[in-house]
This record gives C-alpha cells, structure tokens and sequence, in this order.
C-alpha cells in the first residue's frame, strides 16, 4: 500500500501534538482528551477522505461529487448543532445555513467559470467553504445562546419597553457575528503579509507556479470570506428565535416564578 | 393618558406541569397604588409579567379597562402598561440614550431632560455614561425610561430591592409623588411590610400562587389584615 506510506510519513509530526499534550497536562487545561481525540479522527478522516477522493477523481460524474458535498453539509449541521445544544432546530438551521452558502458560493464559481466543474476543484473548495461556514455556524450560535442567558435581564427590560425579540436580542446579534467573522475577516486583511495561507503553500510546495497560486488564493479567499458570511448571518437571523415565542416573550422567562 | 383599571380574572399560570399560578382573581383599582405582597417564590413576579404579558397566561384574563389583554399586540400592551424590575439593566452610552429606547421604537417624542427632573434628577445627567451612576440613581432612570412611553399603568417588580436603606427610602417616595401627580395606576411588589405601609393604598396578598385576599392598605394594616401579615412574617 504505498498510499498508505505516503500517508503514514506524517505522523513524526505527532512529536508536536506531544508537546501539546505535555503543556496541556502540565497547566491543567484538561484539553488532553479532546486533542487524542481529534487527533485520531483527523487522521482515520483525513486518510479515509483521501481515498474516497482518489476513488472520485476517478469517476469524476458531477452526481457524485454534489452527493459528497450533501454529505458533507450534513455532517457540519450535526457538529454545529451538538455544540449549541440549546437552541432549538439546531440541526436544520445549521444544515440550512451551511447548505445556502456552499451552494450560492461554488454555484458562483462556477458560473463565472472561475472555476471548472470537476471534481478536482469543487471537493476541496466545497470543503473549505463548508468547513469555515460550519465553525462561523457553531460560534454564532453559542456566542447567542450564552448571551442571551448572560444578558436576560437586559432582553427582558428591552421586551418590557415594547421591543421586537428582533430589536431585544440585536445587540447580541451584532456582537455574535462580528465574533464569527472578525477572524476570517483579519486573516483576510493581513493574508500575505503575516501568514501565507494553507492552500497558497500547499500549491506551492507541490511546485505550482507561485503566480497561479495567488490567483487560486484569492478566489478562495473571497469565496470563504462571502460563504462564511452568509452562513453567519443565516444562522443568527434564525437562531435568535429560538430564545423567543411568538409573543416577544423570553423562553427562559417562562419557566420562572 | 388617563389611568387604567386592571381586572385579574381567573389567572393561571402552569408550566411543565407546576402550577405557578392557581386562577388568580384581583383588581387594581385606576390611579392608586397596589402593592402584591407574599413570600418570595409565591408567584408575584409572574402575576407582574402575566400582566404586561411577559408571560403568556395558560388560563384566564387580565381586562384593561375591560378589555381583554389577550387581544391585544403584545408591544403595544407594553407600552400602555410599563414595568420597572429589580436591577435597572439601562442600555445606550449615555442617559438621554437609555430613557429614550422604548420611546424611540414606538416612534414617540419624549424629552429625556424633563424626564429626568421628573424622576428627581439632574437634567445634567442626560450626557452621561448610565454606569457612572449609582444604583439608586439607575433605578430612576429605569422609570423615567419606563414613563417615556407616556403610559397609563406602572408594573414595579421590587424596584427597591437593589437598594440600600436610604435609597430606597428615596424611591419609595419618588413612586408616591409620581401617583400623586401623574394619577398613574401602580403595581408594586414588594415582601417588606414597612414599605408596604408606606405606599399601598391597596394590598393583594399572593401566596403558593393563589389570591388570599384583597385589603386597602388601611384595613391590611388594622386588626382585619392582622392574619395575613403574620402569615407572611412567618414566611420571610
């Protein structure tokens, strides 16, 4: 199996992850776990993905590819959703939000003919752009809910004074999306100067023309930047609501005596 | 505006299958102010914001003058009946921006210096940042964010009971005068008799979720509330 050698020759940079994990027990931070987790599912992932990819490329019919992706968007909406555990459907807005954003960005790619239709392109930029709208999902979504809690009494007086649920949670709107997209938005700014990006040194190790390079760098960079905003946007636009009836009345005010 | 006569009809609140309040039946009479007493946990929050319908009744009805709430837009039933909570919670950077927020959404003019000095501040104040203030001067600003939407009924959720002693002495007083002046009906909730006395001219007495009994203040305070008031000194 020489793929799997290939793939295989990474783990000496497991000594890294090692480091972390000594630093982690050593503060107590108690991430020990979750790193042996996530470094185990990232490599049976990564290295099952790998395949499947190789297996695709092969085939290369566009059913295929826009299966994976669905799968692809499913499987972020579960993870969204399991880490904000308290807001109601979860999981169908996540999918919703994810879904809109992967289809409205490589729907635009590839009617401009940025890029071409095949599956050498649309697997990892859809990867990307799910991904990222997954993580912008999963904070919007917490960053609310923690909010909302921290700041009922707050929402409550806003309510009370004949506000909207919509005019009563915006200043919690506002900084939860600002908190999801300011990262992506900084990288955005400072791409080049203080950080290359992965793809851009990815491209370049494998001996692409550094030129072509930054061109792909850019469309991916503005296809993550419009993606992950809408998915921002849709899932703090939905999401609030949960915290709500229909009435303006806060949900966690019901249940008080 | 003229003030409101609040009927409470048979209001129930239950949720998960507690019943928080058991057909509660009361009034509140146009202008004066009642008080809710009771121990804590007996339901007299929910009975403020079953009012206001910050919680929706599971049973019966609140009439403002004899209209039922239930028909009503929920915004605009806030904005006719304001309410005033325990912990001021202003939002804007500064004075003038928090009494105006209400007044602001609803599209209504209100002059947030006249409305401080109607709350017993300084119309200087109206600049400042509102977490410079003290708590007790907040809690002022909360009513005057509160009588900027120019309503007819004040709901007061223990608005006193942030406060130190002085304070709230202080705010008792302000609540008077602004019923005497403004004519506005008032419900206050409070679990101190002493304050009770001070500013009820009506009481409501709310225990394990039920109405036990309606008094004026005077009668509550004679031999006829005697039992009640043991009641819930026993309970505090």
């Amino acid at each position: 199996m020489a793929g799997l050698q290939t793939v295989g020759s990474a783990l000496p940079t497991l000594g890294l992850v090692a480091v972390a994990v000594l630093l982690s027990l050593y503060e107590r931070l108690d991430l020990e776990k979750d790193i042996g987790v996530a470094l185990i599912r990232s490599f049976v992932q990564l290295a099952a993905v790998g395949y499947v990819i190789d297996y695709i490329f092969g085939l290369d019919t566009l059913g295929v590819v826009a299966l994976l992706l669905a799968g692809m968007v499913l499987f972020a909406a579960w993870t969204s959703a399991r880490r904000a555990g308290d807001v109601r459907n979860a999981f169908l807005i996540a999918a919703f939000a994810v879904g809109v954003a992967a289809v409205a960005t490589l729907g635009l790619l590839l009617a401009l003919r940025i890029v071409p239709a095949t599956a050498r392109y649309l697997i990892p930029l859809g990867g990307m752009v799910i991904g990222n709208s997954m993580n912008a999902a999963s904070l919007t979504m917490t960053r609310i809910r923690d909010d909302v809690a921290e700041q009922e009494l707050k929402v409550e007086a806003a309510l009370a004074l004949g506000a909207t649920s919509r005019q009563a949670v915006s200043p919690i709107l506002k900084t939860a999306l600002q908190r999801a997209l300011i990262p992506l938005i900084d990288a955005t700014k400072t791409t080049g100067i203080i950080f290359l990006p992965g793809a851009m040194v990815g491209m370049i190790i494998a001996g692409a023309d550094p030129l072509e390079a930054v061109r792909l760098q850019i469309v991916v960079l503005y296809m993550l930047l419009g993606s992950v905003s809408i998915a921002a946007i849709l899932v703090g636009t939905l999401s609030y609501r949960s915290f709500f009836t229909p009435h303006h009345q806060l949900r966690t005010t019901q249940n008080k005596t | 505006m003229a003030p409101l006569k609040i009927e409470i009809s048979g209001l129930g609140y239950a949720v998960g299958g507690t019943e928080i309040l058991k057909s509660v039946d009361a009034g509140i009479p146009d202008g004066g102010i009642t008080a809710v007493v009771g121990p804590s946990g007996a339901g007299k929050s929910t009975l403020l914001r079953a009012i206001n319908r910050l919680v929706e009744p599971t049973s019966g009805e609140v009439y403002l003058d004899g209209e039922p709430t239930v028909g009503l837009d929920p915004l605009e039933l806030r904005r006719r009946v304001g309410m005033v909570f325990q912990v001021p919670a202003l939002f804007g950077g500064s004075v003038e921006e928090a009494i105006l927020y209400g007044a602001r959404l609803a599209g209504k003019d209100a002059d947030p210096r006249r409305l401080l000095e109607m709350v017993g501040l300084s119309a200087s104040l109206a600049e400042r940042d509102p977490r410079a203030l003290s708590v007790g001067q907040q809690q002022r600003v909360s009513i005057a964010r509160a009588l900027a939407l120019g309503p007819e009924a004040l709901l007061l959720d223990e608005p006193t009971s942030a406060l130190d002693e002085a304070a709230r002495r202080r705010i008792e007083e302000l609540v008077t005068d602004l019923n005497a002046r403004l004519g506005l009906t008032m419900v206050f909730v409070s679990h101190d008799l002493s304050q009770v006395r001070r500013v009820a001219d009506k009481v409501v007495l709310i225990a394990e979720g039920s109405c036990e009994g309606e008094w004026s203040g005077e009668d509550f305070f004679s031999a006829a509330g005697e039992r009640a008031r043991r009641y819930i000194a026993g309970r505090l």
